[in-house]
């Protein structure tokens, strides 16, 4: 098959591309220039491309790279701040998968002429005899990526390919050094590409936001303290919240950015036992889940899995947790995986 | 002009080019090759030959592929060097100070007086003891907040003799957290390992064709986390740090001719400085009252012969000898072709009188036994034949 793989410049897709290479596949490599700016994170500066064509090089394949700065622009960084702007917490890894890899990357694909897209995901789509395709977790547990693919639906699916899914990092490390790439031992890209250490979330937007102070209040009502910027405050957070009269320590339950105010309670009061998706963010794999029906709901990309059962109102999908969860901030995606077989992921959306 | 065969012992100045070298840019030259920054197959292709060049490189200086930066050649390393690290980051255009050893390449110097007409760059010359040795303490004394750059060559190109790099590098790092140290190791690297020898260095600059590669390519190696600002600019190639087409074939060709400098290198200094210490031995003793510019006992690079060679003009003796087929040099050349006072023997304290009659030998991989034979036959009455006193 042609394949076209997307390679970072990390281990994962080094190694994704070689074993697309020693399955005899014609394999080409791309990588995206997604973000202009400086960066530090290990993915997407000019290093990380260099690290990319030099294992592609290495491979005997051709390698190119695509600049994608504008419509990642667009759909992943201008969200990212406006999310912000309204007190919302945004995942910018799962929209540049939804909008730059698996949508606009992959129609590139399509149009030149290649038979899949494969990226170093941790990560497994399978399909049962001309059934629907499936979309798993990544045999290492621990490095598992279906959080951030949750979005991928039947047309994706039947033209993506993770040729590391089967395989643990250490595995994978191992592979990329009997080969002798020299990705083989850079750790793994932590944090979001176009946030640099240094400067951090607050530094990023700084210049494009207005930051505004606002109180704190408790469920009462009752002022129990001030943040500087009500932006950088996310529901569920702990950190700068202090405690409550009691002792325990303090945990955001709702930003609200128009009134300038933070409620905070303890971990009882923030923690919650339902969470809503907006109808408008529902993805599913392949048919919706019923109403009524029981899942496992994830709602971080590591976060334990919660049994659920889920809903419906107006706003859209209700996913009720069987035991009170730690909050889910608006803005972040919460992944469904079948209840009956918990690898496999149902569908997936937003936190209202 | 006379027909005599050549006995060339200028190795310092340039190399022959090596067939090993030719055969490789050769093949190079041969493919179809893009422009490195290209899609296509041709511009991959060259991407590739490009790419593997410097993973050699860099493992022959014991640094990774992408501190390595290809330039035109060991000057435009030393510019890139001095330029490069005062115009970095939050340095600029607040007050800075370079320091160099007194007998630095002009490469280095020249640069360094020119970034020094800058209102905000001091430059100050470490001074060196009589055998060229750059003064550790004065080096200590000199190193501060405002120090941007310190330029200390691993081996002169003149004497041949080697600088303590490490201690060099210790002193700075002591007084310094921001201070960048470089070292011109284009004499130095045909037969020394980088890898260990300039291992403390920021920044480490080296030319094709003082090895047995071609002129027009060269390496500054600049360590991972170092600022640099570029010299040239353009389409951001070597990670913006040297804008323009990179040449390819002359990668090609500098990092075959470190490879096989590298794996000879042993044999290579052992052959060649037995070579020099032989013609060193039968010309001191031959010429009355030649002496050896470096004291014994100070190391050098082991094809450097420099000589003292009073009561005799060098540029009078140079030409000479190149009638005899006698090829020598008498250290730096002008921009006229004319010789200059060596600031290198300056700075050593080699009174004038000795260093008009200075002469510099270097013998390389290629040097014979018959060579060293023909120049004991031939330099001893050249040199009496010019005597201006007796």
């Amino acid at each position: 098959m042609r394949v076209l793989v997307a390679m970072s410049g990390g281990v994962d897709s080094s190694v994704a591309a070689a074993l697309l290479v020693e399955a005899g596949h014609d394999v080409v490599g791309a990588t995206l220039k997604l973000w202009g700016g400086f960066s530090d994170s290990g993915c997407c500066s000019v290093a990380d491309v260099d690290d990319a064509r030099r294992v592609a090089q290495q491979l005997g394949i051709d390698h190119h790279v695509f600049n994608l700065t504008e419509d990642f622009d667009r759909h992943v960084v201008a969200p990212y701040v406006e999310a912000h702007a309204r007190g919302r917490t945004p995942n910018p890894c799962i929209e540049c998968n939804r909008a730059i890899k698996f949508d606009r990357l992959l129609e590139r694909s399509d149009r030149l002429g290649f038979d899949r897209l494969a990226t170093g995901h941790h990560a497994r789509v399978t399909r049962a005899a001309n059934g629907p395709h499936e979309l798993r977790r990544g045999a290492d547990v621990a490095k598992d990526q279906s959080y951030v693919l949750s979005m991928l639906g039947q047309s994706e699916l039947a033209r993506v390919v993770f040729p590391i899914g089967e395989m643990t990092k250490s595995d994978v490390r191992a592979h990329a050094v009997r080969l002798g790439l020299r990705t083989a031992a850079k750790p793994d890209s932590q944090d979001v590409c176009f946030i640099g250490s240094i400067e951090g979330r607050q530094g990023f937007l700084a210049d494009k936001l207005a930051f505004h102070p606002a109180e704190v209040v408790d469920g009462r009502g009752d002022p129990v303290g001030r943040v500087d910027a009500v932006e950088l405050v996310t529901v569920g957070q702990r950190r700068g919240m202090g405690h409550g009269n009691d002792g325990s320590r303090h945990y955001v339950v709702a930003v609200d950015v128009p009134a300038r105010r933070v409620t905070v309670g303890s971990a009882a009061e923030a923690n919650i036992s339902a969470v809503v998706l907006r109808r408008a963010t529902l993805t599913w794999v392949n048919q919706p889940l019923a109403l009524g029906a029981r899942a496992i709901a994830q709602v971080s990309a590591h976060g334990r899995p919660a049994s659920c059962t889920v809903g419906a109102n107006a706003d859209g999908l209700v996913v009720e947790f069987d035991s009170p969860q730690r909050p889910v901030a608006p803005g972040q995606t919460v992944a469904l995986y079948d209840v009956v077989d918990p690898d496999a992921v149902v569908g997936a959306g937003i936190a209202a | 002009m006379s027909d005599c065969p050549t006995t060339y012992l200028d190795h310092g100045a340039t190399t022959p080019l090596r067939p090993e070298v030719a055969d490789a840019m050769a093949a190079a030259r041969a493919l179809p090759l893009g422009n490195p920054t290209g899609s296509h197959r041709p511009a991959q292709r060259a991407r590739r030959l490009l790419e593997e060049a410097r993973d050699e490189v860099a493992a022959s200086m014991g640094r990774q592929p992408g501190e390595i930066v290809f330039t035109s050649g060991g000057t435009e390393s030393a510019n890139l060097a001095v330029f490069g690290a005062l115009g970095a980051g939050c340095r600029a255009p607040r007050s800075a100070s370079l320091l160099s050893s007194a007998v630095e390449h002009p490469a280095v110097r020249e640069s360094c007086r020119a970034a020094a007409q800058s209102a905000s760059v001091t430059w100050h010359e470490l001074p060196v003891d009589g055998s060229g040795l750059v003064d550790l303490h004065a080096l200590e004394a000199a190193v501060d907040g405002a120090t941007a750059l310190v330029a200390v060559m691993l081996a002169n190109n003149e004497t041949g003799v080697l600088q303590p790099l490490d201690r060099v590098v210790e002193t700075v790092r002591r007084a310094s957290d921001t201070a960048v140290v470089f070292t011109d190791a284009v004499q130095a690297a045909s037969f020394l390992d980088l890898a260990e020898s300039a291992a403390g260095a920021d920044l480490v600059a080296l030319s094709a064709h003082k090895l047995g590669g071609p002129v027009g390519v060269g390496v500054l190696a600049v360590r991972a986390g170092v600022a640099l600002a570029p010299r040239q600019h353009g389409g951001g190639q070597e990670r913006e740090r040297r804008s323009g087409t990179q040449d390819v074939v002359g990668a090609v060709g500098l990092a075959t001719a470190l490879h096989l400098a590298a794996a000879e290198r042993v044999e290579v200094a052992q052959r060649v400085a037995a070579l020099r210490d032989r013609l060193a031995g039968g010309l001191v003793a031959s010429i009355a009252g030649a002496c050896r510019t470096v004291p014994p006992g100070v190391a050098t690079l082991p094809g450097h012969l420099h000589l003292c060679l009073p009561g005799v003009e060098r540029e009078e003796l140079l030409v000479a000898l190149d009638a005899h087929g006698i090829c020598a040099s008498g250290g730096s050349s002008c921009a006229s072709g004319a010789l200059e006072a060596s600031h290198v023997l300056a700075a050593m304290g080699v009174p004038d009188r000795l260093a008009r009659g200075s002469i510099r030998f270097t013998m390389g991989r290629d040097t014979t036994a018959a060579d060293i034979d023909r120049a004991l036959a031939v330099v001893p009455p050249v040199v009496a034949s010019l005597r201006h006193d007796p």
